[in-house]
């Protein structure tokens, strides 16, 4: 998800775009057909040939003749706002699940033709008809994970950490060192998660009492952030975040000393492929996501980026590091976490006002 | 004259598209709600805003003042010095601006850590840690960095062109140097300084990810909210555009105001 810093995406999506333009044909793919497929996804969410990896678009454009513009977000509601305006038309998306359902609801996606993605066999049963996507006619998963509380450990005392609850966040013992996201749903979903509530709680008693929580916090949280999390964290500017499970290998290589865990009434999430209405070439965009579904492609995306995989024969090859506990938590776990769903506006309205108060009059 | 204004079509229909066109959805976004019935209750609903207006108009004043006094000297040096060191100093002055503007501001956040790399400098020689990141002087450090060259490029062009003769005149006439920089320099260089705070201010007062950046998300300026209204989780596109209309407004009353300290000189000041 929100990974990286934006600054990287936009450098990444500068080189991936020259590299594009100077891909030649003289590599042994496909004669070029001149079609051109539009891909907008998250950040730093694709293997993209860095440190010898896959370059999974070029593969694709060699094999098919299909030349991909790649275009990254950094989060839900920027793609969403892109495509509703017109201001962006793409083919090929992949949302989180609760924008998926709101997509759905609102006519933005096209029903895919699994015939034409017959390598969408390879996914789990257990991702199919999700209930982001109750007929399953609209979506293919392509990565999952949970929301994870990152610590240092040469910092945080082991007696501090309670692995089933988000409590360390709201610990006296680090304040200032303390970092929280930056986008509204998340962090109020910790909080709800701390009181034992629904992620997708409307009850406005409720949300005040989550609220009432990040108020509590706030004196003790150095900064809000998305993707900074990672530089505060390796840099140890800060010792305690929560992030996305997938993240923790990223972080690791710059900090080996962090080390994270899936609280109870953690955010289970599922992001998706699916095709915007607005899609002009949509048998390349099936081409596309059937690419995806294929098990090398999946195997590189995955290696590269972390998350977790909705296909065990991925899964099965990936290497001891990537497949602990903390990557496929236990199903006892996964019991314990939720998946968003889409708030009525009012909710948001609610959160949106009341989040900046945390973020500005509450000093 | 006349018959060559043909030539500025390709600029009027750019001015167009991107200028008037987006001006007008502006507009009919802030007096509009959401099913497209005109209203006025967008505008009224600025007053919750307000305190966020107030910090961006203050910040971004205080932006451009340390940007008047860096800028302003460093403006009359260079207009003053040799062509080969003029040279020199343009290309120091514009070699950061190749940068991207978010790297540059990345790696202030990097700097002015606690673990950053000032502290660490600091820590060794005994000094410190000092607080500097997540708050508001890190915005306004942020703001006088990035919009620093465009204080200084309108003031140094219209300087460079002031006539060493009428130094030589200042001092036959018995002014001194101070004087000479009062009564002679100064107001040749007024249409400069009044395009220079232009130049810084607008940016200033409108910027969102410096304060994102520097400020720790806790100190949202009007871009931020601005920007939160159209991408944010809850978004409203007609509060959103009615918030840009007002600071349009104020940013139009504060150059209007500023304009008035500009008694008429011709030379233009606009060189950008």
């Amino acid at each position: 998800m929100k990974r990286i810093v934006s600054i990287l995406i936009s450098a990444a999506m500068l080189i991936s775009s020259i590299s594009l333009m100077s891909g030649c044909s003289d590599d042994g793919g496909v004669e070029k057909t001149g079609e051109v497929l539009y891909v907008y996804n998250w950040g730093e969410y694709i293997s993209n040939g860095d440190d010898g990896s896959l370059d999974t678009n070029k593969q694709f454009e060699k094999e098919t003749g299909i030349e991909v513009k790649y275009i990254t977000y950094s989060s839900n509601e920027e793609m969403y706002t892109k495509i509703k305006s017109g201001s962006m038309t793409v083919d090929v998306i992949i949302p989180s699940d609760y924008m998926i359902s709101q997509m759905i609801s609102e006519n933005m996606l096209e029903k895919l033709d699994y015939s034409n993605i017959p390598n969408s066999e390879n996914i789990d049963d257990s991702f199919a008809n999700p209930a982001y996507d109750p007929t399953g006619e609209y979506s293919v998963p392509y990565t999952w994970g949970c929301t994870a509380l990152f610590y240092d450990s040469r910092y945080v005392d082991e007696a501090d950490i309670d692995e089933s609850s988000w409590d360390l966040l709201w610990n006296e013992k680090y304040s200032g060192k303390i970092l929280m996201f930056n986008n509204q749903r998340d962090a109020f979903g910790v909080a709800e998660a701390k009181l034992g509530y629904s992620l997708n709680t409307e009850n406005r008693e409720e949300l005040e009492a989550a609220y009432q929580e990040l108020v509590k916090q706030s004196p003790l949280v150095q900064g809000y952030y998305g993707d900074q999390i990672f530089d505060k964290m390796e840099s140890s500017e800060a010792i305690i975040a929560p992030y996305y499970n997938g993240d923790l290998l990223m972080i690791q290589e710059s900090n080996e000393y962090v080390k994270g865990y899936i609280p109870n009434g953690a955010n289970k999430f599922v992001d998706a492929m699916c095709i915007p209405t607005c899609c002009q070439n949509k048998s390349a965009a099936e081409k596309y996501i059937d690419f995806m579904c294929r098990e090398d492609i999946a195997l590189a995306n995955i290696e590269y980026i972390g998350y977790a995989s909705p296909m065990s024969a991925v899964v099965e090859q990936l290497d001891d590091e990537m497949t602990g506990e903390f990557f496929y938590p236990s199903e006892e776990k996964l019991s314990t976490c939720e998946v968003f769903y889409q708030l009525s506006d009012e909710t948001n309205a609610f959160l949106s006002s009341k989040w900046e108060d945390i973020l500005n009059n509450v000093k | 004259m006349k018959k060559d204004s043909w030539l500025a079509s390709p600029f009027m229909v750019w001015v167009l598209i991107f200028t008037v066109v987006p001006l007008g959805m502006v507009c009919w976004y802030a007096f509009t709600d959401a099913s497209g019935a005109f209203t006025f209750e967008n505008i009224l609903k600025i007053g919750t805003y307000w305190d966020y207006l107030k910090d961006s108009l203050i910040m971004g004043a205080v932006a451009t003042a340390l940007c008047l006094l860096l800028g302003y000297p460093l403006a009359y040096i260079m207009s003053r010095a040799s062509w080969g060191a003029q040279q020199t100093m343009m290309m120091l002055l514009m070699l950061p601006q190749w940068m991207n503007f978010l790297l540059r501001t990345y790696s202030w956040m990097t700097l002015l850590e606690n673990n950053g790399l000032i502290n660490n400098i600091l820590g060794r020689i005994g000094l410190g840690p000092f607080h500097m990141i997540n708050t508001k002087g890190a915005i306004i450090l942020g703001m006088v960095y990035n919009f620093l060259p465009y204080m200084i490029l309108p003031i140094y062009s219209v300087m460079e062109k002031i006539h060493d003769s009428l130094f030589e005149a200042a001092r036959d006439l018995g002014a001194n140097r101070f004087n000479t920089m009062r009564r002679v320099v100064f107001p040749l260089s007024l249409p400069g300084v009044i395009t220079g705070i232009t130049m810084v201010f607008v940016p200033s007062v409108s910027t969102f990810v410096i304060s994102q950046m520097l400020g720790g998300g806790r100190n949202m300026l009007i871009g931020d909210v601005i920007e939160r209204l159209f991408v944010g989780a809850a978004p409203n596109y007609n509060v959103g555009a009615a918030l840009s209309l007002v600071l349009m407004v104020l940013i139009l009353i504060s150059m209007a105001v500023m304009k008035k300290f500009d008694d008429g000189e011709e030379t233009g000041g606009l060189m950008m």
